[in-house]
């Protein structure tokens, strides 16, 4: 499904400022993997996503999607097909446009002639938000006219994955969209993402600085370091650990002591 | 007082105000939904007046305001190209856009900085031929163009409402959205500013129309003024209600507008220190609501400090 053939990203080339932030970095998910990803702060896992989503072209190697050389394909078209969602809840929406027009705009994935540039939301569409916007269990559907800017964090982020997933994606991006939530909120955006993924047999990456759900979400962790993945486990092996291998793999992976809080409180 | 306004003030004034709201709803594309200052307005509205004239002079005037509407909007295409292609910062682009319509304009005028359309069919000579002898009277300049701006905000607001006027709105509101929902923020910043200075074009070609002429400077500080018209409307009618409101919200403010600057002059202001007034009016206009929020936290200070010190002069006795 994705496949990531040695690519390398260096920020401010020539610079004090030089990042080598992906160093060859190979990835082979199959069709309906949903791999989650830990590693420490600046270990390249936000990048490698932009990277995917198009954010910026790569200094060198290939991406393939589905089997087509997506490298130097512009971000907005990338995103027919690619859902990315972000920590920040505020990024994936339109503060100043209501739900349904925010619906609308995510519709458009799936219409992409130019027939269609002049149409209005029409009441079947309405329909159809308000039947997928009932399933997040929020009341969001009887407040389709109302601005995004109103809701709540989780409820944005809610929002944000349904309009990701409203036409299926090829592959889905999780940027730690659930670290901003208050826990219950994260708890439940969590199992919506789960059972979306499931139910559609999404192919999906998400990055998580929680141990346990590193485990337990999904069928692979993929562990990143320096720009690359460093370890990679899946089905038996992947069952088998715990969180203090994990950890102790972080520590070998990353071929130094530990030192960053978050990965140990978590 | 009561002298201060005649009947034919009122009229002019809003003759005046429903043209320019063509401007004012320019800007409120380009300032207020996409989030860009689009300084391409001056040259663009002198460009309108220019190309107006010229075709109204060789005896199309319907066919002149079509052209200054295309015209209008090659100029917003070149600035969107100049930002979106080539890299250009926004307001640069604007500026560069302005500046070489200069020549442009002049070139179009037949290198004269001043056309006369005395005697030439106007939409307005037109309108009293067929308007001004029925009930209507003189009031026919005020229909012909309050016509156009009701076409045209309709037009705006229906606008606004299909994919693709969504797809601007959204560039303008948060455009990392834009760009991970397969929208091109390139064609949207395009389309928009086109829309935009294809409104400030025509407005200029009514404006060559109705008042018989077309110079060079006349778009000189127009930028201004049609943003003191926005903020206005902002102020007058809110900048969070729907679309249809904020549209109408608008035209207002522009039609308020002409009737603080026809006030001003009948207070005797003189004509060449209207500029200073719109200018103050703008400035006056934006800080209002700041200040108005700051007065109020003076004023809860104010009475909590006094509170405060009520408190505490009883505790002492």
């Amino acid at each position: 499904m994705l496949k990531i053939d040695n690519i390398s990203k260096t920020f401010n080339p020539g610079t004090v400022n030089e990042k080598a932030a992906l160093t060859h970095l190979s990835l082979d998910l199959k069709d309906g993997d949903f791999a989650t990803i830990v590693g420490s702060n600046g270990a390249g896992k936000s990048t490698m996503f932009n990277a995917i989503a198009g954010t910026f072209i790569v200094d060198e190697g290939n991406i393939y999607l589905d089997g087509e050389d997506i490298t130097f394909k512009k971000e907005y078209v990338r995103s027919r097909v690619i859902g990315h969602l972000f920590q920040d809840p505020l990024k994936g929406t339109a503060p100043n446009m209501t739900i349904e027009e925010n619906m609308a705009l995510a519709f458009l994935r799936a219409s992409h002639s130019s027939g269609k540039l002049f149409s209005r939301i029409s009441s079947k569409d309405k329909a159809r938000f308000r039947e997928q916007l009932s399933l997040l269990n929020m009341g969001l559907e009887d407040r389709m006219k109302q601005p995004v800017g109103l809701l709540s964090g989780g409820q944005r982020q809610a929002l944000t994955l349904l309009m990701a997933t409203f036409v299926t994606p090829k592959l889905l991006l999780l940027d730690e969209h659930t670290a901003a939530l208050d826990p219950a909120t994260a708890e439940k955006v969590l199992e919506l993402t789960k059972s979306i993924v499931k139910e559609r047999g999404i192919t999906c990456l998400m990055v998580t600085h929680n141990m346990h759900q590193a485990l337990e979400v999904g069928n692979r962790t993929l562990m990143m370091n320096a720009g690359h993945i460093v370890f990679d486990t899946e089905g038996e092996e992947r069952a088998a650990l715990t969180v203090s291998d994990l950890l102790e793999k972080f520590k070998v992976g990353a071929g130094e002591e530990l030192d960053n809080d978050r990965v140990l409180l978590s | 007082m009561s002298s201060i306004f005649t009947i034919s003030i009122f009229q002019s004034a809003l003759e005046l105000g429903c043209i320019y709201a063509l401007v004012a709803l320019a800007l409120f594309i380009s300032f207020t939904i996409l989030n860009i200052a689009d300084l391409t307005t001056d040259g663009c509205f002198t460009l309108g007046c220019a190309v107006g004239a010229m075709v109204s002079l060789a005896g199309h005037p319907f066919l002149a305001l079509v052209a200054a509407i295309a015209s209008g909007a090659v100029a917003g295409f070149v600035t969107a190209f100049l930002q979106t292609k080539l890299g250009v910062e926004s307001i640069l682009a604007g500026i560069i856009v302005n500046t070489g319509l200069y020549t442009i304009n002049i070139a179009v005028m037949g290198f004269s900085s001043i056309a006369n359309l005395f005697g030439c069919d106007t939409l307005f000579s037109i309108g009293k031929d067929t308007l001004g002898n029925t009930v209507v009277g003189d009031w026919y300049k005020v229909i012909i163009v309050a016509l156009i701006v009701v076409v045209v905000a309709v037009a705006l607001w229906w606008f606004m409402g299909t994919t693709l006027g969504m797809s601007i709105r959204a560039t303008g509101d948060n455009a990392e959205m834009v760009k991970s929902s397969s929208i091109n923020p390139t064609f949207t910043i395009t389309v928009g500013l086109c829309l935009a200075n294809s409104l400030t074009g025509l407005s200029g070609a009514l404006i060559a129309q109705y008042q018989k002429s077309a110079d060079i400077n006349i778009g000189t500080g127009m930028v201004t003024i049609a943003l003191a018209s926005l903020i206005i409307g902002q102020t007058l009618i809110g900048n969070k209600g729907s679309m249809a409101r904020r549209i109408i919200g608008t035209i207002l403010g522009s039609v308020l507008y002409r009737f603080i600057v026809a006030i001003a002059l009948r207070l005797s202001v003189p004509a060449e220190a209207l500029k200073l007034v719109s200018a103050l009016i703008v400035a006056v206009a934006i800080a209002a609501p700041y200040f108005r929020k700051k007065l109020v936290l003076k004023k809860r200070e104010f009475a909590n400090y006094r509170g405060n010190a009520v408190r505490g002069g009883k505790e002492d006795a």
